[in-house]
């Protein structure tokens, strides 16, 4: 741009003071513009503003023209001497303003913090209610299924299976073999100051079949599998395809919520069991290393300690981990509205929600089994 | 002002290819500052290509690019980032920021700027929301808030946030009802006077090319043809005969039955 930045001044001509412009009145300038024209004594009592000098102009030079002499404002400084290229913009701008701001937003007070709770409580309850509903749904639809078996859709359920299952297997092992060696040695360096060295393979077989297996496989498939389920049927509500689903009489729960859920209550379990193993070869390697004995001491000592009980302990959970996760996953894909936006909204939600849920439902088997002294 | 040159884009031997695709093959094509121009063309045939290649958004395999005097290909980020501040672009559903509200969204590029003060960019914001005929009101909705038209309406503020003087339409009346529609062109046309801007509007409303272009721009194999609607009815080449003188084209008034 070879024009001059644009200057506003207030000048004293025959017939009182005059307020006078020139220079380049774009956007480029805007912020200096914005100064100049704030800098200017309110109270003057000028009579004109004279645009001869103007050299460029554009809607926010056109504006801040506007803001300086008032218009809009009642005492309105009639504008003279615009050169004639730059008239339509000038029209165009003082018509569509001057009123151009939005009432400011009443400021917040301690009861909308309070409505705020409130609302937040009855939607945490009508969630909880809805997904309870949609526990139903599905329940009803299984039932459907099972009454009429070639309903079942098993091409969707195989991809599932291979997606949640065979593909998630290096990251579910590796997790569980380092959570394993972590285990064997923190529990080995605590138990060899009581000359108790090998109670390090009770501590690493129990808490891995019991607990660690299912919990850690179930939340890393939460993070992974919930969120993709919630993700790929957001995105197919977005697209409106879950609408045409439906308009062609097919039920969602049966073609989307079904395969997904069977699927992960297949794999899950079968990823439990690969957990478990791989966190007892990786407490049994870091053994190995810190006891001196061989592996074939630590399969001894672990067939001692190991019951049937233990490990159905844990693989009994996989199912119910299973059944949440999926269904938290599809509940809130299928809760996603319009934009894009909703889908990583309600993606982040499953997660959250599913990860909460296992964990509750953790502490609810710990309760059950120590009722029944398992 | 020195680029004061007829011409606002020159294209000089543009040729896009995808892989083995040719899509455009030594196509010229000028620009000429004021005018609007309407870019047309069977699916597939680049018309989008195109206008993403004017702005930067795919290399051309070859030719040359002058958008406002200056050779696209040569300039560094810094100053295609200036010339992009002179340009505005509509994408076909508006592309608004989901996550800001409307008036974010206009604020956005100004914001880029970083020097323009927030109060400023408040007014800027209710002023350009009012320019494409919305209400002040509308600046603290979302978008998801908001119908088709008035998005591309809001589109239209943000492509225009900082007075850009050239102005890219990715199919503006596509989706509208004929009154929507209508009215649009009319937006369209009327900011296009009132503030100076040249106007490169994909389209496929027949409409549209005849109440608001002042030349249209024919791809067809590979390369563009441009002229005025009369001209271009007169030209033999088949596609073009078809596409003026279909039922459409009857049903908007430009071939005589």
């Amino acid at each position: 741009m070879t024009d001059q930045p644009g200057w506003i001044k207030l000048a004293q001509g025959r017939d009182g003071a005059v307020l006078q412009a020139g220079g380049a009145w774009t956007v480029e300038y805007a912020a200096d513009l914005d100064r100049q024209v704030d800098a200017l004594p309110k109270d003057a009592g000028a009579q004109a503003l004279d645009l001869g000098e103007i050299e460029a102009i554009d809607t926010a030079g056109a504006w801040l023209l506007a803001r300086a002499t008032g218009q809009g404002e009642g005492q309105e400084i009639p504008w003279q001497n615009l050169p004639s290229e730059f008239q339509p913009l000038a029209e165009r701008v003082l018509t569509a303003g001057p009123k151009v701001l939005p009432d400011k937003p009443r400021p917040r007070t301690i009861t909308d913090w309070v409505a705020d709770v409130g609302e937040g409580v009855d939607e945490a309850l009508t969630e909880t209610l809805n997904l309870v509903a949609f526990f139903g749904e599905f329940v009803l639809a299984t039932g459907r299924v099972i009454a009429n078996p070639r309903r079942f859709r098993w091409t969707p359920f195989l991809v599932h299976v291979e997606q949640t299952g065979i593909n998630a297997l290096p990251i579910v092992g590796l997790i569980s073999l380092l959570v394993g060696v972590v285990l064997a040695y923190q529990g080995a360096d605590q138990l060899r100051q009581f000359n108790a060295m090998p109670l390090t393979v009770d501590l690493v077989a129990i808490s891995v079949l019991r607990e660690m297996g299912i919990l850690l496989t179930a939340i890393v498939i939460a993070g992974r599998s919930g969120s993709a389920f919630t993700a790929q049927i957001g995105t197919m509500q977005v697209s409106e395809e879950v609408d045409a689903l439906r308009t062609m009489g097919l039920d969602p729960m049966e073609v989307l919520v079904i395969p997904r859920v069977t699927a992960l209550i297949v794999t899950l379990p079968i990823l439990t069991f690969f957990a478990d193993i791989m966190g007892l070869l990786g407490g049994g390697v870091m053994y190995v290393v810190l006891s001196k004995e061989t592996f074939g001491q630590y399969v001894g000592r672990l067939s001692d300690v190991v019951t049937p009980t233990m490990f159905w302990v844990g693989m009994v959970k996989a199912p119910v981990f299973a059944t949440l996760i999926a269904l938290v996953g599809c509940f809130e894909g299928l809760r996603v509205t319009g934009s894009a936006e909703s889908v990583g909204k309600m993606t982040t939600r499953s997660v959250v929600e599913g990860i909460f849920l296992v964990i509750i439902f953790d502490a609810l088997f710990s309760i059950l089994f120590s009722i029944l002294s398992i | 002002m020195p680029q004061r040159s007829p011409n606002v884009i020159e294209i000089r031997g543009l040729v896009t290819r995808f892989g083995e695709q040719v899509l455009h093959d030594g196509l010229d094509l000028d620009i000429r500052r004021g005018e609007v121009i309407g870019v047309v063309g069977g699916s597939g045939s680049g018309k989008s290509v195109l206008l993403r290649t004017i702005i930067g958004l795919n290399r051309p395999a070859e030719g040359d690019i002058r958008v406002l005097g200056q050779l696209t290909r040569e300039l560094d980020d810094e100053a295609l980032r200036r010339l992009q501040t002179r340009w505005g672009v509509l994408f076909q559903n508006g592309a608004l920021f989901s996550s800001l509200t409307v008036a974010e969204n206009i604020q956005a590029p100004m914001r880029e700027r970083g020097d323009i003060p927030p109060h400023l960019m408040d007014e800027l914001a209710g002023l350009k929301v009012k320019l494409v005929g919305l209400p002040v009101e509308a600046t603290a909705k979302y978008p998801s808030q908001l119908s088709g038209g008035m998005k591309k309406r809001v589109g239209l503020a943000r492509a225009l946030a900082l007075d850009a003087e050239i102005l890219f339409l990715d199919e503006p009346t596509a989706g509208l009802d004929p009154i929507g529609a209508a009215d649009f062109d009319q937006l369209i046309r009327s900011l296009q006077q009132s503030l100076g801007l040249t106007v490169i509007m994909i389209t496929h409303d027949l409409d549209s090319l005849v109440t608001i272009c002042d030349r249209i721009a024919v791809l067809v194999d590979k390369k563009i043809k441009v002229g005025t609607l009369e001209e271009l009815m007169r030209d033999p080449h088949p596609w073009i005969q078809s596409y003026f003188h279909g039922p459409r084209a009857r049903a908007a008034g430009i071939a005589a039955d």
